[in-house]
């Protein structure tokens, strides 16, 4: 089997561009993570989206080339999609709606002096 | 002028351009979404850096020398590139490996350049460091990705290697222009080969043995494939003289 082919310019064609030359090397059997990333010292980290990566390592690596490239972040977290358990939407009604009469969990009550701004 | 500077200073930035433009080929074309964006980060910092050394040597030259005509206005025998970086991509391990490679490489080199007496070609290889410094990284570690990895990765980066091994070594012949320019490539040899070595033993590949040599790129006399490179990079600067963005 000739596994090393050579293209030359102007002579790529879409299936032998190296991109899924086997199913296995296509990707689509690696995880999906979640990536956070803190834009400035002591801020905290903001979901930036996710990416495909084989492990923790090319996760930090893959997130650091897709979502800092325009000088986004100072530290980045990932974390494997799956490790995240998130709410059914279905569930909205009982999770959320009773929250909704209660008004006087917002601190708006107070009388605030005229000095304080932007509460 | 110093002739012998400013051509040391046109095979730095010649090696990083023709490294970018052979790069640049994967753009659209990477394994995965997210390496194809890898790949063509490592491009723009190569051709950035050749962009600063060009912008340099066009200053020392003067007579209307600029940085486009530098890149696009000179034929085949005039650009000083090794034939590493010439060589036509392949496939994901050809491409990791001959990076490795060559990161490695000058990785070393922009530690030399620090300490340059020339403080601007000091300042390009304080920013460029910072660059191969993760080049180095990324690359090192796909190499032990794939050579560690299935026994079709392995097969693919070992024949990789043996294609692009004989062209290492001109990266330590100096030519003419290297002598008194404040590096030594002596000193750098060990110090890749032992990075090297270390990395291609954790990929678990066989070391190549002693083997010839290609040499004659940073003299102009290069293999077929950088004219092909260069007709196709120069295309719109000498259909149309003086284009523009």
């Amino acid at each position: 089997m000739n596994l090393l082919r050579k293209f030359y310019y102007g002579d790529i064609p879409e299936d032998k561009s190296g991109a899924a030359v086997t199913g296995s090397a296509s990707g689509h059997d690696w995880p999906l993570w979640e990536v956070f990333i803190r834009s400035k010292n002591g801020l905290e980290h903001k979901h930036a989206g996710s990416l495909h990566a084989a492990d923790a390592r090319m996760a930090l690596e893959n997130a650091r080339d897709v979502y800092t490239r325009r000088m986004e972040g100072v530290s980045i977290w990932v974390v494997e999609s799956k490790h995240i358990t998130a709410s059914n939407p279905e569930e909205a009604g009982e999770l959320y709606e009773p929250a909704k009469d209660k008004v006087y969990r917002h601190p708006t009550f107070y009388e605030l002096p005229d000095e304080v701004n932007h509460m | 002028m110093n002739q012998k500077k400013t051509s040391y200073i046109l095979h730095l930035a010649d090696n990083s351009l023709i490294l970018g433009q052979r790069n640049s080929e994967w753009c659209g074309h990477g394994p995965v979404l997210e390496q194809d964006i890898a790949i063509t980060n490592i491009t723009l910092d190569l051709v950035g850096q050749a962009r600063s050394l060009y912008q340099y040597a066009a200053s020392l030259l003067g007579e209307g020398t600029t940085e486009d005509s530098l890149a696009y206005l000179r034929t085949e025998r005039e650009f000083l590139n090794c034939l590493l970086v010439e060589q036509p991509k392949a496939d994901w391990a050809h491409t990791v490996l001959r990076q490795f490679f060559f990161s490695t490489y000058q990785y070393y080199l922009c530690q030399q350049l620090l300490s340059h007496p020339d403080a601007q070609l000091a300042a390009i290889a304080e920013k460029s460091l910072k660059e191969v410094r993760y080049h180095v990284r990324w690359s090192g570690e796909w190499v032990i990705r794939l050579g560690d990895g299935t026994t079709e990765s392995k097969q693919r980066l070992q024949l990789a290697l043996a294609a692009l091994w004989p062209y290492t070594g001109e990266l330590f012949m100096p030519a003419a222009y290297e002598s008194g320019q404040g590096t030594d490539l002596s000193a750098i040899r060990p110090l890749w080969n032992e990075k090297v070595q270390a990395v291609l033993r954790e990929a678990t590949l066989d070391l190549p043995g002693e083997t010839f040599m290609h040499s004659g790129g940073k003299t102009g006399v290069h293999t077929e494939h950088l004219g092909f490179i260069l007709a196709e990079m120069q295309y719109m600067q000498r259909t149309y003289p003086g284009c523009e963005w």
